[in-house]
């Protein structure tokens, strides 16, 4: 059983004055998460993946299409019965929306409160919670008192308070700086490791679906225009918005105008070799092409790991007798995709 | 000055009997007020109640009773004073016409504070599956209530403002004190001892208002 399963699901908003359009916020949105995974949804502001996300728990209402959490068909639920649902789904936000009236403690014991937690377990909950955020230290203070990155980390214990099976990460890092934000990302990690928890993760940062992420949905205008595991669509994207995203992390073939000054720099031949299986080492290219008798230099481009496999692409300025690099793109063509740069 | 010192009891039964109104239609007019703003606050599009029939209903009400000057406003609804409380004079008259026409104003007055409250605070709430009563309850009015306090304290200086009139439907305190015993009588020093304690008076509650609203805003 998939833990989220949306199918031709479309979200309209009325008009704010009369007379203008419908605004189609998602148009014909499927997509499937399964259980224990890591869902990336990556678009620009605008594109629907906030929509998305918040039609998950039922913060907004769908217009049409099946909405399924953990078995369950949701779109055709009264308010009183999404509550039940809601405690099974946390949520975190980019403005961490914690309860400035309350302290730390008093955060994550809320969701107890609503789910109707004896207050017996409260004490021994909470306080595994902010151990589990390292926070056990700021129990009793003021989220105003709180980092950026520990009041997200604050919004991650009350979300996880009542055990749910999914949390929502809308935006979680996206007012965090690089350094907090892979710490942050680090906590979602082992909550999905330790807890075995599915976690959709909304972003407008490649970066935050490279780190975590094991599949990702590309959201363009409304609609998912690119949907895969997290590698496939690294290495090879296919959508336009998706290799906009792909090019933000991963250093690619060179812009025409970078290539210009590459040729004046290097005489060679200039050929770009792409690793995009993640199973081929660097090391056994280069081997091939010592073997051949040409000497080559590398002159742009890099290496990613995703998931534990390896890909991306290196320029190289290949120097020799025409015979010698012609046989050295031979012996290393069943290794890697060659494309001649010209 | 003999005359004052002659007054004396007339004052201090004076200054009773403010408080007395005051207080009394700060209760009835700030539950009224605080039933009617959260009606508003609720109800208004976007919101977790969004109604937009009830709203306009509740925003045209308020927008209908909240401009009447308070001494037409006393006039006006003797009537309903009279069906309500069984009289149309006297303090029972005032207290429920100031808490009438309070009601109306501290109603925008808690939907403005209400509004200071950031969505994402609500939108968590729901998220963790917390219904209307409960947000509006544990949530809404704790995330407001710094704020909240400051604006009955607030009301509470226009209150005193609005019961000086009393005295024209046969009601006492202060304002009917200064009035019936100084102004009228030509005595000046009468009038300002009234004002004077008046002064004293809102002092004390906005220091009093402050104090517990830093306290609850932790600044």
């Amino acid at each position: 059983m998939p833990a989220i399963e949306l199918t031709n699901v479309t979200k309209t908003f009325p008009p704010r004055t009369r007379g203008e359009q419908h605004l189609v916020a998602l148009d014909d949105v499927s997509l499937t998460v399964k259980q224990g995974e890591i869902f990336g949804i990556i678009g620009y502001s605008g594109a629907g993946k906030s929509t998305l996300v918040r039609l998950i728990n039922a913060l907004e209402r769908s217009t049409s299409g099946s909405i399924v959490v953990a078995g369950e068909e949701i779109s055709s639920l009264r308010e009183r019965e999404l509550r039940r649902i809601r405690l099974g789904i946390g949520m975190v936000f980019q403005q961490f929306n914690l309860f400035t009236s309350r302290t730390v403690w008093g955060n994550i014991e809320y969701p107890l409160n609503v789910a109707g937690v004896p207050r017996a377990e409260h004490q021994a909950r909470i306080s595994e919670l902010l151990h589990f955020v390292g926070l056990a230290d700021k129990a009793h203070s003021y989220p105003d008192e709180l980092s950026g990155g520990q009041k997200q980390r604050v919004g991650i214990a009350r979300a996880l308070a009542t055990r749910p099976k999914i949390l929502l990460a809308d935006e979680a890092t996206s007012a965090l700086d690089p350094e907090t934000t892979r710490e942050v990302l680090a906590v979602l990690k082992r909550v999905n490791e330790e807890f075995g928890v599915t976690i959709v993760v909304i972003t407008h940062e490649m970066e935050v679906i490279r780190s975590i992420a094991h599949k990702v949905a590309v959201m363009d205008s409304g609609r998912i225009v690119e949907i895969g595991d997290v590698f496939d669509v690294f290495s090879n994207p296919q959508a336009d918005a998706t290799k906009k995203f792909v090019s933000t992390v991963v250093k690619a073939v060179p812009e025409p105008t970078e290539l210009d000054t590459l040729r004046r720099r290097h005489p060679g031949r200039i050929v770009t070799l792409s690793f995009n299986d993640g199973n081929v080492s660097q090391s056994s290219v280069f081997v091939e092409l010592a073997a051949s008798g040409v000497t080559f230099e590398l002159i742009y481009g890099g290496i990613n790991e995703i998931q534990g496999r390896t890909f991306g692409h290196l320029t190289l300025s290949i120097t020799g007798s025409d015979s010698a690099i012609e046989s050295a793109l031979v012996r290393v063509r069943p290794l890697v995709t060659v494309t001649e740069v010209n | 000055m003999d005359e004052l010192i002659e007054l004396l009891p007339l004052l201090a039964q004076s200054a009773y009997e403010t408080l007395y109104i005051v207080g009394l239609s700060l209760f009835f007019g700030g539950l009224g007020g605080l039933v009617l703003g959260l009606g508003l606050y609720t109800t208004r599009r976007g919101s977790f109640l969004s109604n937009s029939a009830v709203f306009t209903v509740l925003n045209v009400l308020v927008n209908i009773f909240r401009p009447i000057p308070f001494i037409i406003f006393l006039a006006a609804a003797q009537p309903l004073a009279r069906a309500v409380v069984g009289t149309g004079i006297g303090n029972d008259a005032i207290i429920f016409t100031l808490s009438l026409a309070a009601a109306f104003g501290i109603s925008r007055i808690v939907e403005q504070n209400l509004l200071t409250v950031q969505p994402g605070v609500i939108e968590a709430a729901r998220s963790v599956g917390a219904g209307p009563l409960r947000i509006i309850f544990t949530l809404l009015i704790p995330e407001a209530l710094g704020p909240l306090i400051l604006g009955y304290t607030f009301i509470f200086v226009a209150l005193v403002d609005m019961s000086a009139v009393a005295g024209y439907i046969g009601g006492g305190g202060l304002g009917n004190f200064a009035i019936q015993y100084g102004y009228r009588l030509f005595n000046p020093v009468v009038t300002w001892a009234a004002v004077i304690i008046i002064i004293v008076l809102v002092q004390l509650v906005q220091w009093a208002g402050n104090t517990v609203a830093r306290r609850v805003m932790r600044r």
